[in-house]
Formats: C-alpha cells, sequence, structure tokens
C-alpha cells in the first residue's frame, strides 16, 4: 500500500502505525483500519476493505432471480431476512405484482423481528466494546429466542431465505404466534433492564457522549440512512416516508436524536426497538389467514402434490424452473428501511432469466466512508466506540 | 416534476427520459453532468443515494455511469444516466458529495471507469493489482486464467472444464 509506505517514512519518533484487523474483536467481521497515531490520538486512519468481496453483483448477473435470494441472507447476516424482503420486494416492482395480504404482513412481522435482533447487537456488542459486559447477556437472551422463532417459520436461524418472488416460502408454523407474544413481554422487560444499565450510567455517558459527533447537513452528504442519520437529527424513515408493505397502516414513531453522537444512536435504536416491538403487537393483533404466496402460476411454483398429479402444474413447474419468469425489459430502484438504513437493489431487466446487472446499495458503506472524519483528533479508545455504533457489518459492505 | 426543471434552466440537457414502475430516469451527457448536479443540489436532491454503472459491450458508449438522488423533503426520487465510452472519463461528485467518494472509487474498481477531479481514486474492494475489472460483462464470472491453475475445474463455467 503506497499511502501507507510513504506515511511511514514521514514518521518521526512520537507517532506510530496500528492496524486495527483485519482480525480484531471489534470489528465485528473482516476490515481493516490503519490507525495513525499521536500518542493515543488518531492523526489517520484509513480504512481497507474488501477481505469479504465475493462478488454477489456479478453472482447476480448469472443466477436466476429466484437463485439470488440465498445470496441476500449474507448481506447483512445480523438481520438476514431483511434483505431477503428488501430484494423480494424489488423484484415484485420490477414484476409490477403485489402480493397477498397475510404475505405482507408476516413480511412486516419478521422484518420487525429482524431488526430488534439487529438493534440488540449493535448495542451490546458496542456496549462490551467499551467495556459493559452485562447488557449484552441480557440481550442476548433475547436474540436467542429470536433466532428460536426465524427457525419455526424458515427452517434456519441465520440464513433464513424466508421470502418468494411473490410471497413467502411457506406460512409461520403453529406455535410461532404464542411464543412471539411471550416474547414481546420479556423483550420489554430485558430492554428496561439494559436501559437500567446504561441509560444514566455516568461511564457509559463519558465514552459516548460527544464521541462521533455528526451535524443533520453533514450526515445527509456523507450518504448516512437510518439510525445513524437519525440520530443526528432527520426523521427519514422509509416506512413512514415511502410506505411499503402496508407500513402506513401501523402505529408507531420515529424516534431522532440531536447530536449524532454514539449516545444519540443508542438512544434512537433503543426506542426503535420498542417502536417494533409496537408494530408487531399490532400486526399479531390483525393476522387474518389467507394465502402467502400469489395466485400466478408464471411466478409461484406450484405446489409438489399437484406437480405430481397435473399435467398443467408440471408444465409450469418446468417452464419455472428451465426457463424463469417473464420479466419486463426495464430497471427498477427500489429501497427497504433495514436495520443499517437504507437498503437498495437497483435491478436493470433484459427480459432473460437471470438480471441483466443487479445492484445492492449497502446502508453502511457510506456511513463507514466517513469513519476518518469521525475518529481523527479523537482518542484510539472512541475510534472502538464509534465503529460499534456504525454498526458495520463487513458482509454488506463488501459484498 | 424536477425534470421540467432542469428542462426549463438547463434546455436540451436531457437527452432522453422514460418512467417505469414509477421511477423517473433521465439521461444526459457527461460535459452537462456538473452543472445539472448543481441544479439538483440547489433544487432540495440533496442526498446522493447511489453510484453504480452498468456495462453494455455492444453500445458504442459502452457504460451507463447510473446515479440516484434522493429528494428528503418531497420524497422525490431520480435516476440520472450519463453514457461514457470505454476509457473515457466522468467529472466527480467529490466537490459538492462526500458520499460520492467511496461510491465512485468502487465503480472505477469493477468497471475501470476513472472519475476526473477524484481526490484519490484507488480501488475499493478488491486489491491493488488485481487483475482487470470485475463486473464488466467480460470479465469471465470465475476470474478466468488468472485465477485457475492448470488443469482444474472451476464451477459455473458453462458445463466446461478447463485443461486437459
Amino acid at each position: 500500500m503506497d499511502s501507507l509506505a510513504l506515511s511511514r517514512q514521514q514518521l518521526d519518533g512520537d507517532r506510530m502505525i496500528v492496524n486495527m484487523g483485519p482480525s480484531h474483536p471489534t470489528t465485528h467481521g473482516t476490515l481493516r483500519i490503519v490507525l495513525e497515531l499521536q500518542g493515543e490520538t488518531i492523526t489517520k486512519a484509513t480504512p481497507e476493505m474488501g477481505y469479504l468481496h465475493r462478488g454477489v453483483e456479478k453472482l447476480g448477473e448469472n443466477l436466476s432471480y429466484q437463485q439470488f435470494i440465498p445470496l441476500t441472507d449474507r448481506l447483512n447476516y445480523c438481520s438476514s431476512i431483511m434483505n431477503n424482503v428488501g430484494y423480494t420486494t424489488a423484484v415484485e416492482k420490477l414484476l409490477g405484482i403485489e402480493i397477498p395480504k397475510r404475505a405482507q404482513q408476516i413480511r412486516v412481522l419478521v422484518s420487525e423481528l429482524a431488526r430488534i435482533a439487529d438493534h440488540l447487537v449493535c448495542v451490546g456488542v458496542n456496549a462490551v466494546d467499551i467495556g459493559a459486559f452485562t447488557a449484552f447477556l441480557y440481550l442476548f437472551r433475547q436474540r436467542e429466542t429470536i433466532y428460536d422463532l426465524f427457525e419455526m417459520a424458515a427452517g434456519q436461524r441465520l440464513h433464513t431465505s424466508f421470502t418468494r418472488i411473490g410471497g413467502l416460502f411457506r406460512d409461520i408454523p403453529e406455535g410461532f404466534v404464542p411464543l412471539t407474544e411471550r416474547f414481546l413481554v420479556e423483550c420489554e422487560a430485558s430492554l428496561q433492564e439494559m436501559e437500567n444499565l446504561l441509560s444514566h450510567n455516568p461511564i457509559w455517558h463519558d465514552r459516548t457522549k460527544g464521541v462521533g459527533a455528526i451535524s443533520a447537513e453533514d450526515a445527509v452528504n456523507w450518504g448516512y440512512s437510518g439510525p445513524c442519520l437519525r440520530a443526528a437529527g432527520v426523521p427519514q424513515d422509509l416506512r413512514k416516508a415511502q410506505p411499503y408493505l402496508g407500513y402506513e397502516t401501523y402505529d408507531f414513531d420515529i424516534p431522532i436524536g440531536t447530536t449524532g453522537d454514539v449516545f444519540d444512536r443508542y438512544l434512537v435504536r433503543t426506542e426503535e426497538m420498542r417502536q417494533s416491538l409496537r408494530i408487531i403487537r399490532q400486526v399479531l393483533d390483525r393476522l387474518e389467514p389467507g394465502p402467502v404466496m400469489i395466485d400466478d402460476p408464471k411466478i409461484a411454483l406450484p405446489s409438489k402434490e399437484k406437480v405430481y398429479t397435473r399435467m398443467e402444474s408440471l408444465i409450469h413447474h418446468f417452464k419455472l424452473i428451465m426457463h424463469g419468469m417473464d420479466m419486463p425489459v426495464g430497471e427498477v430502484y427500489s429501497a427497504t428501511e433495514a436495520a443499517n438504513g437504507e437498503l437498495g437493489f437497483y435491478i436493470v431487466s433484459d427480459g432473460g432469466k437471470n438480471p441483466y446487472r443487479i445492484r445492492v446499495r449497502p446502508p453502511c458503506l457510506p456511513i463507514f466512508s466517513s469513519f476518518e472524519e469521525q475518529v481523527k483528533g479523537g482518542l484510539i479508545a472512541d475510534a472502538v466506540a464509534v465503529l460499534g455504533a456504525m454498526n458495520i457489518i463487513a458482509g454488506e459492505l463488501d459484498r | 416534476m424536477i425534470i421540467e426543471h432542469i428542462d426549463a434552466q438547463l434546455p436540451g440537457t436531457v437527452t432522453d427520459r422514460h418512467d417505469f414502475r414509477g421511477d423517473q430516469t433521465i439521461v444526459i451527457a457527461r460535459e452537462n453532468l456538473l452543472a445539472v448536479v448543481a441544479l439538483l443540489h440547489r433544487e432540495g436532491f440533496q442526498f446522493l443515494v447511489d453510484i453504480t454503472a452498468v456495462d453494455w459491450p455492444e453500445r458504442e458508449q459502452r457504460f451507463d455511469v447510473v446515479y440516484h438522488w434522493l429528494n428528503l423533503a418531497s420524497q422525490e426520487r431520480l435516476r440520472v444516466k450519463v453514457p461514457v465510452a470505454d476509457g473515457a472519463s466522468v467529472p466527480s461528485l467529490t466537490g459538492t458529495f462526500k458520499t460520492a467518494n467511496w461510491f465512485e472509487r468502487e465503480v472505477f474498481d469493477l468497471f475501470g471507469i476513472r472519475f476526473e477531479g477524484h481526490p484519490d481514486l484507488r480501488r475499493l474492494l478488491t486489491w491493488d493489482d488485481f487483475p482487470g475489472h470485475a463486473l464488466r460483462k467480460d470479465f469471465p464470472l470465475d476470474g478466468g486464467d488468472v485465477f485457475c491453475m492448470e488443469g482444474c475445474t472451476a464451477p459455473f463455467n458453462n458445463g466446461e472444464r478447463g485443461g486437459a
């Protein structure tokens, strides 16, 4: 790396270079930051990424639309179900179809569960990095319940692949709703316990207040979205601003901060978890029986029973697997509010079986690009706090 | 609505436009990009959501550099496409939008499109001496000979096996 070698020559006795990563406990994924230090103060921070680059967009051009869904699991692996939802929503926009009501409601339900899981990890791990280990344990018990729920619904804890183009892979099983109701009560209690440990803790205040502060204008200019943007005071949430999946019918609030620092991001995430619990409660109240997959043989695979007994279904099955769906020629950009911010999918279709081009707009890439400006002049310990509060997920960052 | 503003204030810059599934797209020439961007910024399109590119090898202007903007006040979205030939460069937006820095580095890395005036145009995702640009259509999925030793088989290789 040229820039590094150059700065090494310029070093005098007081300054030194420290490698944070690629395998450092606080990077939570594989990324590297080359820090140039004067004592404990950071004078330069050069992020190096791409360690988890696996060419998702290139692979997408060589896979059919349905086959791309498992790859979306591995973007933000803390809340993979939201990536499934975001991607299939984009393809459904391209097709110009609307999915059944129950499928929409279940997608909202699992998305909000995933949002809670993601925020729990982010807040808990941020606290661990700064030295508050206990809060993390309370939170991870709840995350475990969410993963149990995902396992019931999708058969997988982490890489769910739960959605399909036109609906869901299957309906939620019996026992899912009662466990979710129990989770709502227990999670509320755990959040309270976490807040008791952190919100008025003077050490937590010292370590987080004023660290990583950013103004609203700067945050927008850097392309921030999600909790980090809202913590800076911009009330931008796609669930309210550009509703999808019927979010406009749910009653919830958008918490915003004022300074954009690590403490505000923590408060915003905590309140968002409470709002997500509210949304889940409303979904459970209105969940009606019905199909979870669109009734269109050109899009949805027929049931196995029909494939083996009816000629027509066998042909549809064959056509869908071998030739794919009839895609219109065109391009769409579809964005959903993922746990980290605006998760966008830009799909260009030439009418073929595979997308001509598929672009993932990861929410944490623009946020991470501001890392140097956020930590320059601060202490090395603050860099850890800032990195945790940005919630950088390398799988999504590098794609 | 914004397209009418652009038409009124910078007549003749929009060379093509289309509206598909509610997504508004305009196509402009690269010479006009900075003027249009300044206008967009004034009109409230202050959130540069994404920069990416699409490769069309059979076209004369091989690449489309694709920008997505969002107006936070009106929640209006706009897609701007800039056709560019192989080897030509596009003006960098880093002067107006800080977020353009890494997005442009990524496009440079994966497509090999240069951005004029970019302060630090290095590869972002792959390493410095990576052979080629991975998202070009003529870049093989398995990476090609550079990544495959003689005689090895690569998956997704249209069923063909390399070597003897």
